[in-house]
């Protein structure tokens, strides 16, 4: 067993220069799996700027941010992420480090991991700690939700994996909480990267990306044609939510791939999920049926979308859609 | 050009059924298919060769059991050129670190590649962690969430990677190793010339003695994850159904109940 590594780390994630939402999820993760063990739970912070943003990782949880301010990070790249995200692992060697399963996320930890030589876990929605063993304990769905697997990293460390997004309601903000901060200088061989980042280029789309949305309205097949996801776009605005999309809708070229919920597209777990027109495949069902409350509106009783509902309402979404939208307005 | 396609053989989704008693995916009797986001891949192969021309050349590699090479020959049909599968009883039980060193060793068997590719992720394990650490095990540039391909050739190529919220335009030297997202392209369907071709094409079988790896690399030994408990989860809720023939605006009432309960409204 490797006695050396210790303590529990969490990667903050920062967009537009400023700390995501998600890093306060991981943080609530972390925090009780620190607690469990009884060791501190460290974030790790990378940025151009960003120390300024630091303490508010202790007031989520946090003991200790380690923070690597540099003008060569304003902006993800996977090359020097991840160099010095494993510089900073070799130097502390904490026990267990966790990420969010953002394309951030899944897109640095496998390339760390494969440095390092350790375990990584994907997109897990329980974590735990086998007290008895001291190892971290992952859950995670596979096949479209319809296996949980258990897994466990016995004897490479770190213990490494990505979280989903909103699988954990951050802790709330307690200002009185006092930790340290510490400034980590990486070698400039870490820093430097191949990649140039040439533009951005925004989504047209409204509302929150399709992980991030708490309310999320998606059509199918039963909208009838590409114009009337107007109403789930009018709908979702209303809710203050994202538009979202079952396959046959994206294959149809109705809603952006983007969009696309199931098992070749996202996975969601939002507070509310709103599936209008859609069927409910098996496919897509893995992507949404572990959302927090599901409304159906499809206009066969029998649509499989109905065994996953908490309210089916059987009629067309064409006429029910349009009128709750005009008794919301009102 | 060298071009390098990785992909795996998945049980097939299309069909996919729910057991009635239990909720959950009936497996027994599925068949196996090239990952369906695999073909992504595997697509832009074939139009990157179009583009680049002459001398590019496209090998599809597998890991997995024998019948995989049923996958490997599903992508040659598909315009690829040569087949290489990894197959071998010590492979078994390989988690994503595991399978990430054989296939790059199989790549290095192969003799390397300029460029990379691979699906998001398969559509059964769904970790989408291999691709970038085949890249990262080869040193080669890793680029995930690749919806398109700009341009590509004179040792670098600029692609735009799907991220939360929109779209980022890259530049990155070759080799570089790409994960690609759905929307890259529509997969075309093979034609009978294809398949014929790729009945035709000797799928060389490489195994572990075959591989520049050492033993503990390899299958359950070389898997730093062990999975320790599978369970099968219900997904079936009994919900409240209401009709709306007679009344929209009942149906309506409903949905807005519903809303101010869970405090959305």
């Amino acid at each position: 067993m490797n006695v050396e590594y210790r303590g529990v780390w969490t990667l903050s994630e920062v967009r537009d220069g400023r700390i995501h939402p998600v890093s306060y999820e991981l943080l609530a993760w972390g925090r009780d799996l620190a607690d469990t063990l009884g060791v501190p739970l460290s974030a790790v912070l990378l940025g151009s700027g960003v120390t300024e943003q630091a303490p508010d990782l202790i007031v989520h949880g946090a003991d200790q941010v380690y923070v690597v301010d540099d003008p060569s990070l304003g902006h993800f790249r996977a090359d020097s992420f991840s160099k010095t995200l494993a510089e900073l692992v070799n130097r502390h060697k904490p026990e267990i480090f966790i990420a969010s399963a953002t394309s951030t996320g899944r897109t640095v930890m496998p390339v760390v991991y494969a440095d390092l030589a350790t375990g990584l876990t994907a997109d897990c929605t329980e974590l735990g700690i086998d007290t008895k063993e001291r190892l971290l304990l992952q859950t995670r769905p596979a096949i479209g939700g319809n296996v949980m697997a258990d897994i466990k990293t016995p004897l490479s460390r770190p213990q490494m994996c990505t979280v989903r997004p909103r699988s954990k309601k951050p802790l709330p903000p307690d200002p009185s909480r006092t930790g340290r901060i510490i400034a980590e200088k990486a070698e400039p061989g870490a820093l430097s990267s191949v990649m140039k980042l040439l533009e951005f280029l925004p989504e047209k789309n409204v509302g929150a990306p399709l992980q991030d949305a708490e309310v999320i309205v998606a059509g199918g097949k039963g909208m009838k044609k590409g114009a009337n996801f107007a109403l789930l776009e009018e709908l979702a605005a209303l809710l203050g939510g994202s538009v979202g999309a079952s396959r046959t809708a994206v294959d149809l070229n109705w809603a952006p791939y983007s969009s696309q919920v199931g098992l070749s597209g996202k996975s969601v777990t939002p507070k509310l999920y709103i599936a209008c027109g859609i069927s409910g495949a098996v496919q897509h069902l893995a992507g949404m049926s572990a959302s927090d409350t599901v409304i159906a509106v499809n206009s066969d009783p029998e649509a499989p979308i109905f065994r996953v509902a908490d309210l089916a309402i059987v009629g067309d979404a064409l006429e029910v859609i349009p009128a709750l939208i005009g008794r919301l307005k009102s | 050009m060298r071009i390098g396609v990785l992909v795996k053989q998945v049980p097939a989704t299309e069909n996919v059924r729910i057991d009635e008693e239990t909720g959950t995916m009936v497996r027994e009797g599925v068949e196996a298919e090239l990952n369906p986001l695999d073909l992504h891949a595997v697509e832009e192969a074939v139009r990157l060769k179009d583009r680049l021309g002459e001398g590019t050349e496209i090998t599809v590699i597998s890991m997995g059991p024998p019948q995989a090479q049923k996958a490997v020959r599903a992508a040659i049909a598909m315009g690829c050129d040569r087949g290489l599968l990894l197959s071998d009883r010590r492979f078994a039980g390989s988690d994503t670190l595991a399978t990430a060193r054989t296939l790059a060793a199989g790549v290095k068997k192969a003799g390397g590649f300029d460029i990379l590719l691979s699906g998001e992720r398969a559509t059964d394990g769904e970790t989408g962690q291999v691709g970038p650490a085949v890249g990262q095990v080869l040193g080669m540039s890793v680029l995930t969430f690749v919806s398109a391909v700009e341009s590509a050739g004179k040792g670098s190529l600029v692609v735009r990677r799907a991220v939360e919220g929109g779209h980022e335009r890259v530049e990155a030297p070759l080799p570089a190793m790409l994960s690609v997202v759905k929307e890259i392209n529509t997969p075309r369907l093979c034609t009978l010339g294809g398949k014929i071709r790729a009945k035709k094409t000797e799928i060389p079988v490489l195994g572990a003695d075959d591989l520049p790896l050492p033993a503990e690399h390899l299958g359950l030994p070389g898997s730093p994850t062990k999975v320790v408990k599978v369970s099968y989860p219900q997904i079936t809720r009994s919900g409240k159904k209401v009709s709306a023939a007679d009344s929209v605006d009942g149906a309506v009432e409903e949905i807005l109940s519903v809303l101010r309960g869970r405090g959305i409204v």
